[in-house]
């Protein structure tokens, strides 16, 4: 069940986020803030080879479920996003109802 | 182990612990008899066989057994390993592939096991046996959080999941420890530190829940759960129930009492911060420091709260988290009130009221807390409590008015401002005060009223870029490069001096990075005292935007810059340290100043022309009775017009009245009123002015052409015929504000150019004068009047014109033509005066009458002395001239007059009473029609008697066929040598020739007196040699000779047989 979903820009601040339950909306934001920690290291281990293999899936933070299709379908919705000529790279991601809804159904379909 | 998983998975590398247990039937587990904690196995046959004939007898059969057993229990995990010997399979090397024991194996056990894939992968394992640390993170918060949360099916009191799961972290933390040394430990603190974390979360909240962490202490129900919780963790297991140190102690311990967990607490809290801090995990510790802020807090230790939650904050203002920023702002400054910091308190307080994270309420709240402060008196009166300005309110935008930001000294300025203020409620300002810094500037120019006014044309509206405040420091998030081209222009002429691009915000792109995180320290801010202030009182600023408007009266003159915007409320002063982007304003000082200058491009002589007169005050006031005195010049009129009326505009040309003008003249001064203008502004008014034409100045220019002048050239004509003669007249103005006079020249231009001709028909004469207009205007001539200034009675000059009036157009001519006439012996020269009224052809009656235009000329030696007549005659017997045949030219010369003054000179000799004077012809064809044939030129001896004649004779040729113009016969005064006079003529005109000269320099003026025409001359003396004393030639003046001939021309008929003549041409 995804109860939080968070689009990060490389500067570490969130370009989106959103979480269900609302009423819970810090401790997610904390939660995905702190886990920034790991994605770091992960980057910083994958390193150049990372690069070479187009490959962006980091894996998951803890091993519990592969979430492997369902972050690549996020990836894709979010490239959309970015290829939008209105939005200005590094923007907060706010606009976009295309990006909304398939966040929705990913949290919906999850559950 | 490394762990190949399907579905195109990363491998992976895992920890597996194994035990080998010898083979037995019994151990293999049954069909349905599956428990939860089941070591999975791995059937391993190994063999030593290396012979294939030992592997046929009895391995092969071995392993079919086996392999049945393993089919049985639906086993269908296995390996074969066969371990060879080095020695032994160098000594018997297979040539045949696929014979090998192993090849064996694989065809006679693997073909039915295609399905394998991972058979390979355990050959392996050995290899990843150390890597015992990839185990752990399957122990990771996560996992047990769902053990924890989905688990057992029971219900179990508040704490005891939170126990449990504490309990199994350090177990795992401990058998870790246990197995492994410190620099292994250390390592492998990133697989490690999640449980760390994770036990002091659950012991966190088991101190919460059992009152631990509460200032009072647990009250009784509090110590009910806890002894509930503890009854519920039962004995300790056995085999650590005797050690000092076991997970099971410390929580039991560390739930005894308030201080035992407080030690626990924090030295676990200690611990998992110093670890992430360690890995790199910078989020997570100071995540961890916000809870043990918490804890604080609530142990009531502020000061020991403060570090982590700043550390937290300014970890989290860096990466722009908007939640987390207000949340744990909200609780520093909860933090920050508890310890007294109160300059820190209002300013967190000022951001979360500006803060819309926040509800409404809790926005009020904050603002309340600063309105309460601000309110309450103060120990030190003096006392400023500065805070930045960013969170209380916004500058937008300023306006200056006048727009261009240039007033005088004493002006009044006005500046008004968007302010949007960021609190909740209507918040009442004392005063807003604005510090301006002054400064002279050193180039005086820029601070002249033209400049100032011409360079700022803005619209005056200067906004303000917001800045976001929760936003991360980065290189993307930087602004935009505002990237403008500059361009320098000289001051004197507005040429292009440097261009360039400038970067705008580069204060903004360059600043240091860590600027930006003192954003929650207000001691950066510091309060400028300057002498300057623009300040506004007593202000509401109401949420959103509010307009502020400054007014202040010029004082020096110089730059203000705008630097610093400060807001008071009570004793606590909102700063806006730097304005940017820079704003100034210009106070200029002006001495007053007087301009005149044509309307037009040029002024003109003659008519009456305007003039304006601008008068720039300055700081001058112009008071009732001051006026501008100027002093008559000779031959210019100030023409005063009943209905001038005179401009008054402010410096920034908008216009406060206009008045009529009083001018009084006098015979030498004219004195025109000024009206009343205050400072720095600009009086206008035109008058007219009037040049008298001046005759003499007219009379030189003028080209006398009926004149003999044999060295004017033709270059000066050209010069002259194109530009107007001017005339300077210099005005002395007294000034009001100045003891000096200013001097004023005014160029004047003559709109005419005037030539005169003397014209001869015979012995009558006429003089013909022609005026060309030079200006662009057309005018009207009237009256046009020729006289003879010497008053001889005898002449007369009698008027061809025939009309009064007569339109003269921009750049056209006009002649006028009178003859002479006299009864006895004329004058040897004649003065003349020619005037022609004028008056522009477009406008309207003028008011004054205007002075004629005059133009005086002599005229001399004008009486015809000789009649020149030329004939050309046919062959004898012949009807018409033929091309190439000779003809016979005669020419009679013939003397018109008795002896007269004129020629008395030295050509002239007398004998018997007789007077004679030596004439030279020459017969001179420039368009080299005819060739003459023989001698062109000859000296005759004239008598000087009336009716004399001489006849000469000369045979020419005509060249082409046609009516051909007759060769000119020109006439020369021969005089003889006279070592007094120096020759008219140099050397190099005597130059011999024969008679087929064709004159290449061929003047263009037929009756020209010039005798610059090289070759023209034939010497009679040409046997004399040069340098030896020669006669002297002098052309006889052009009225003198009249050429009865000139104009008629012969018919020249083809001859019948056509031949070339060549012509050589030197």
């Amino acid at each position: 069940m995804a109860v939080c979903i968070a689009v990060i820009a490389k500067e570490n601040y969130p370009l989106y986020i959103r979480s269900t339950p609302t009423e819970n909306e810090l401790k997610f934001h904390y939660m995905v803030h702190t886990s920034l920690d790991v994605v770091d290291e992960k980057i910083s281990a994958m390193g150049k080879a990372l690069v070479d293999q187009r490959e962006l899936y980091l894996g998951l933070l803890y091993p519990t479920k592969d979430y492997k299709v369902m972050f690549r379908k996020l990836h894709n919705s979010y490239t959309v996003v970015m290829c939008n000529p209105f939005y200005n790279s590094g923007d907060r991601i706010q606009s976009s109802r295309a990006f909304d809804n398939m966040v929705t159904s990913m949290m919906i379909q999850v559950c | 182990m490394e762990w190949r998983r399907s579905y195109g998975r990363a491998p992976k590398m895992i920890h597996l612990e194994s035990n080998f247990v010898q083979f037995k039937e019994e151990l293999l587990p049954k069909e349905g008899n599956k428990a939860l904690l089941t070591f999975p196995f791995l059937h391993i046959y190994w063999t030593e066989c290396c012979d294939t004939e030992v592997y046929k007898a009895t391995v092969k059969d071995d392993l079919t057994k086996w392999q049945n057993v393993l089919k049985a229990h639906s086993s269908v995990d296995w390996l074969i390993v066969i371990v060879e010997n080095d020695a032994k399979k160098k000594n018997k090397t297979n040539i045949l592939p696929r014979t090998s024991i192993v090849d064996k194996i694989r065809n006679d056990f693997c073909n039915k096991q295609s399905d394998r894939r991972s058979l390979p992968l355990f050959s392996r394992c050995c290899s990843s046996l150390r890597m015992p640390w990839c185990s752990t993170t399957s122990w990771t918060p996560s996992s047990l959080s769902m053990w924890s949360t989905s688990g057992p099916g029971v219900s179990v009191p508040p704490g005891a999941l939170d126990c449990w799961v504490f309990l199994s972290c350090l177990e795992v933390l401990q058998r870790i420890e246990g197995c492994c040394d410190r620099a292994q430990i250390d390592s492998n603190i990133a697989h490690t530190v999640g449980l760390w974390s994770y036990a002091t979360e659950k012991l966190k909240s088991l101190g919460y829940l059992c009152g631990l962490v509460s200032e009072k202490g647990p009250n009784s129900e509090d110590l009910n759960r806890t002894v509930d919780l503890l009854a519920g963790l039962g004995a300790e297991r056995p085999e650590t129930a005797n050690t000092a140190q076991s997970p099971y102690k410390k929580l039991k311990e560390a739930l005894s009492s308030v201080e035992a967990f407080e030690k626990h607490y924090l030295d676990l809290s200690h611990a998992t911060i110093e670890m992430y801090t360690s890995i790199g995990r910078i989020r997570s510790a100071k995540f961890v420091g916000k809870d043990l802020a918490e804890f604080y807090m609530r142990k009531k230790a502020p000061q020991k709260a403060e570090i982590y939650l700043q550390g937290a904050l300014k970890n989290y203002l860096a990466e722009g988290w908007a939640l987390p920023i207000t949340h744990t702002r909200k609780q520093l400054a909860e933090c920050q009130k508890h310890l007294g910091q109160i300059e820190n308190y209002l300013q967190t307080s000022s951001l979360l009221a500006s803060d819309h994270h926040l509800t409404e309420e809790e926005r009020k709240h904050f603002c309340q807390e600063i309105l309460d402060f601000a309110s309450q008196p103060l120990d030190n009166p003096g006392h400023k409590i500065v805070l930045p300005m960013q969170s209380f309110a916004q500058l937008r935008d300023l306006h200056f008015d006048p727009s261009n930001a240039v007033v005088h000294v004493g002006g009044v300025l006005c500046i008004e401002i968007t302010m949007y203020s960021q609190m909740p409620v209507p918040v009442h300002v004392e005063q807003i005060v604005v510090n301006v810094h002054f400064s002279i500037e050193k180039n005086s120019y820029r601070k002249t009223a033209e400049w100032l006014t011409k360079h700022k044309t803005s619209n005056g509206i200067i906004s303000f870029p917001p800045e976001t405040a929760p936003f991360p420091v980065s290189q993307n998030s930087l602004p935009a490069l505002e990237l403008y081209e500059m361009f320098e222009r000289s001051p004197s002429d507005n040429s292009l001096n440097t261009t360039g691009i400038i970067c705008r915000n580069v204060h903004m792109l360059l600043r240091r990075q860590e600027s930006s995180s003192s954003l929650e320290m207000p001691s950066g801010v510091a309060l400028e005292e300057g002498a300057h202030l623009l300040r506004c009182s007593h202000v509401t600023l109401e949420p959103g935007a509010n307009q502020i408007t400054f007014r202040t009266q010029a004082k020096e003159p110089g730059t203000y810059t705008l630097r610093q915007l400060c807001a008071s409320v009570g004793s606590v002063w909102f700063v806006l340290p730097h304005i940017y982007p820079i704003v100034q304003y210009d106070v200029y000082s002006q001495e007053p100043q007087l301009h005149v200058e044509p309307l037009a491009d040029s002024l003109l002589a003659g008519i009456p022309q305007k003039v304006k007169f601008t008068v720039t005050t300055g700081h001058y006031t112009i008071k009732n009775g001051d006026s501008l005195q100027l002093s008559n010049a000779e031959a210019m009129l100030i023409l005063c017009q009943a209905e001038s009326r005179a401009m008054v505009y402010s410096n920034t040309r908008e216009q406060s009245s206009d008045a009529a003008l009083r001018i009084q003249s006098s015979d030498k001064v004219t004195s025109i009123s000024l009206p009343v203008a205050p400072a720095y502004h600009v009086i206008e008014f035109e008058l007219e002015v009037l040049s008298l034409p001046s005759a003499p100045a007219l009379g030189g220019e003028s080209d006398m052409l009926g004149m003999a002048e044999p060295h004017r050239k033709h270059k000066d004509k050209q010069k002259t015929g194109h530009c107007m003669v001017t005339t300077d007249h210099k005005v002395s103005i007294d000034c009001p504000w100045s003891i000096y006079s200013t001097v004023i020249a005014l160029t004047f231009s003559v709109p005419f150019r005037t030539t005169h001709a003397l014209l001869s028909s015979g012995t009558r004469k006429y003089v013909q004068v022609c005026v060309q207009n030079l200006s662009e205007l057309d005018f009207q001539l009237s009256d046009s009047y020729l006289v003879d200034t010497s008053d001889s009675t005898d002449l007369q000059l009698v008027p061809l014109n025939t009309q009064s009036q007569q339109p003269i157009y921009s750049k056209q001519s006009v002649f006028f033509v009178w003859e002479l006439k006299w009864t006895e012996e004329p004058p040897p020269s004649l003065y003349c005066r020619f005037s022609v009224g004028f008056s522009p052809a477009s406008e309207e009656q003028l008011s004054i009458s205007l002075k004629p235009y005059t133009y005086e000329f002599k005229v001399e030696n004008f009486f015809t002395l000789y009649n020149v007549k030329a004939e050309i005659f046919p062959p004898s017997g012949m009807e018409y001239c033929r091309t190439g045949s000779l003809c016979s030219l005669e020419v009679l010369i013939t003397r018109l007059s008795d002896l007269l003054e004129v020629d008395k000179d030295e050509a002239l000799t007398e004998s018997d009473e007789h007077f004679s004077t030596k004439l030279m012809y020459e017969v001179v064809d420039n368009s080299s029609n005819w060739a003459v044939c023989g001698k062109s030129c000859g000296v005759i001896s004239m008598p000087v008697a009336a009716r004399a004649t001489h006849r000469v004779h000369m045979e020419v040729m005509p060249l082409f066929a046609g009516y051909l113009p007759l060769p000119d016969v020109r006439l020369f005064k021969y005089l003889p040598h006279h070592s007094a006079h120096s020759s008219q003529l140099d050397a190099d005109s005597w130059i011999e020739n024969d008679s087929l000269s064709v004159d290449k320099h061929g003047d263009d003026q037929p009756d020209s007196s010039s005798l610059k025409s090289r070759g023209s001359v034939h010497s009679a003396c040409s046997s004399e040699h040069k340098g030896l004393p020669m006669p002297r030639l002098q052309a006889l003046p052009a009225g003198q000779v009249f050429n009865s001939s000139s104009g008629t021309q012969v018919l020249v008929i083809p001859s019948q047989d056509d031949h070339v003549l060549e012509v050589s041409v030197t």
